[in-house]
């Protein structure tokens, strides 16, 4: 029997190509400088536009005051305990109701995509809830809950658990038929089943969902910051308010920079994430 | 000449062994009314222990039903299927899962075999090293060629101990030379381990080159036109003489009936 012929290995064995290899460090600070540039340079474009409409005087300065006066701003304020107050107020909240969302939305995801008659039921009221904006649930909640945060974490859940629970029931959907086939000729029943073939079948299309759900977070809590008063707590949603009401413009922006780079920063972890995931799937292109 | 090459089939050969394998007077029946397909009609077939069974038809003729059937996956119209044990499944598509590595896949089925946790990692390294892919255990899916992929879930296949083995046109999508090989590995695997093979594939070579036994099918609906023993000794080479010969006499059989049924 013609047992040892081996199959060609080349494609994972000693590559025939040496590739001569720069130094860890050389290559390391290549890759930082190749991601940050296109940023850099992107940050750089919008900070000229906007000083040059105010070398134009196209607002007065104490409308729109220039980035330097900006960015004093935010390094005074950094300084302040108030500032830090204000954000780590934020993130607990960001990070309590968003997590609310996600065991709700996970669990409500399952129970729609396991459950026919529920998903006739609620299917697409969840689609529905996806597509309302948020802020229009505000007057309702501040009724119903007063001025308190509970009313901005119902909120919160609320815009962000269908994207969520939209996310597992599409992944689920659209699980191979073969990949469950494969399950069950292994003996996988039922919970073995899901927790070992459906579940991470389902799991990149479980965290675009999660992925979409933070951000309908994060804007329901900015949102209900500047809406709903809670209490005198300082929050940046509250401190953003505060400064628009004492007309302090350069806080004002401040308090926006604050806010779009705690939303780029969950982007990147959850891009990060979903990169991650599609490279081991062999879904990315390797670069 | 064909004479001396078909002789009557069936597989009296195996005498007082009770068939591992027994599929009963089946029907198989999609759909209602309109839209009713019989895929398969009153298809008897016994497979005995160590026996490398192979089945071709043209496609339609319901061989991939005939599998899914003893796999449990779909439920037969009429009649009895008996599986005296554990049942594998080696398909030609998503032969392993994409998120987990090669040592993982093996790992996983080992887990829903029920081995414990401590002996998993060394059985799931034997296997490996059954098939001679030792080296590419932490290697995912994708990272693999298609023929290593195939091994792999043979490796897997042996991880569940089956004492049947369905293989549902494992090597299609592979090319000629590898596919070769893997009838080689295909074949030493089933010899060490001993478990029945039900192998169903439209290439007649194939199905000479492995099997004790060929069933032919025929399509719309599917039955069991010829059961025919291979005598041709081991080990057997797929471009040899007498497999190309059987092959070609095979084929023509089963174009007489595809022929006779058209008409």
């Amino acid at each position: 029997m013609s047992l040892d012929v081996a199959e060609p290995q080349t494609q994972t064995d000693a590559p025939a190509v040496v590739v001569h290899r720069r130094p860890a460090a050389v290559r390391w600070a290549a890759a930082a400088w190749a991601w940050v540039w296109p940023k850099a340079l992107a940050v750089a474009i919008v900070v000229g536009f906007w000083q040059f409409l105010f070398l134009i005087e196209w607002r007065p300065p104490f409308v729109l005051p220039s980035p330097s006066t900006v960015f004093s701003s935010l390094g005074d304020l950094a300084t302040t305990s108030r500032f830090w107050d204000s954000v780590s107020t934020t993130l607990q909240r960001a990070a309590v109701g968003y997590l609310t969302a996600l065991l709700i939305g996970s669990f409500i995801g399952i129970a729609v995509s396991r459950i026919r008659t529920l998903r006739l039921a609620i299917g697409s009221l969840i689609t529905g809830l996806q597509t309302m904006p948020s802020i229009a649930w505000f007057p309702f909640a501040i009724v119903v809950f007063g001025g308190t945060e509970n009313a901005i974490y119902f909120v919160v859940v609320l815009g962000a658990a269908p994207s969520i629970a939209n996310g597992i029931i599409a992944g689920i959907d659209h699980v191979p038929p073969s990949y469950v086939r494969l399950g069950k000729v292994m003996g996988a029943r039922n919970l073995s089943l899901y927790r070992h073939v459906v579940l991470p079948a389902a799991l990149p299309s479980y965290v675009a969902g999660l992925s979409q759900g933070w951000a309908f977070a994060w804007r329901s809590l900015m949102a209900g910051e500047l809406l709903v008063l809670a209490l005198g707590v300082t929050s940046v949603g509250a401190s953003l308010d505060f400064a628009r009401q004492l007309n302090h413009m350069d806080e004002v922006i401040a308090w926006m920079i604050v806010i779009l780079v705690i939303g780029m920063i969950a982007d990147t972890i959850f891009t990060g994430m979903s990169r991650t995931i599609r490279r081991r799937r062999g879904l990315a292109i390797d670069d | 000449m064909s004479q001396s090459l078909i002789a009557a089939g069936g597989p009296q050969v195996s005498g007082a062994l009770s068939p591992t394998l027994r599929v009963k007077g089946v029907t198989k029946v999609f759909g209602h009314h309109d839209t009713r397909t019989v895929a398969l009609q009153d298809v008897n077939l016994e497979v005995f222990p160590g026996e490398f069974v192979t089945v071709v038809g043209a496609s339609g003729c319901g061989k991939s039903t005939l599998l899914n059937l003893v796999a449990n996956l779909e439920k037969p119209t009429t009649g009895e299927i008996e599986v005296g044990g554990q049942v594998a499944f080696m398909f030609q598509e998503a032969t392993l899962l994409p998120w987990l590595t090669a040592r993982r896949n093996i790992e996983l089925a080992l887990r829903l075999h029920g081995v414990p946790r401590a002996d998993r990692a060394t059985r799931a390294e034997d296997l490996l090293e059954t098939v001679r892919l030792s080296g590419m255990a932490d290697k995912r899916p994708h990272e693999l060629s298609g023929g290593m992929r195939q091994r792999v879930a043979l490796a897997r296949v042996l991880a569940q101990e089956a004492e049947v083995v369905l293989m549902d046109e494992p090597l299609g999508a592979l090319d000629a030379m590898t596919r070769d090989h893997m009838h080689d590995e295909i074949e030493r695997v089933w010899e060490r381990h001993k478990f029945c093979v039900l192998f169903v594939t439209h290439n007649m070579r194939e199905a000479v080159r492995l099997a004790d036994r060929v069933v032919l099918m025929t399509s719309s609906p599917g039955r069991v036109k010829l059961d025919q023993r291979i005598t041709i000794p081991r080990p057997r080479r797929i471009d040899s003489a007498e497999v190309a010969e059987l092959a070609s006499e095979l084929t023509e059989a089963l174009r007489e009936e595809v022929a006779a049924h058209v008409a």
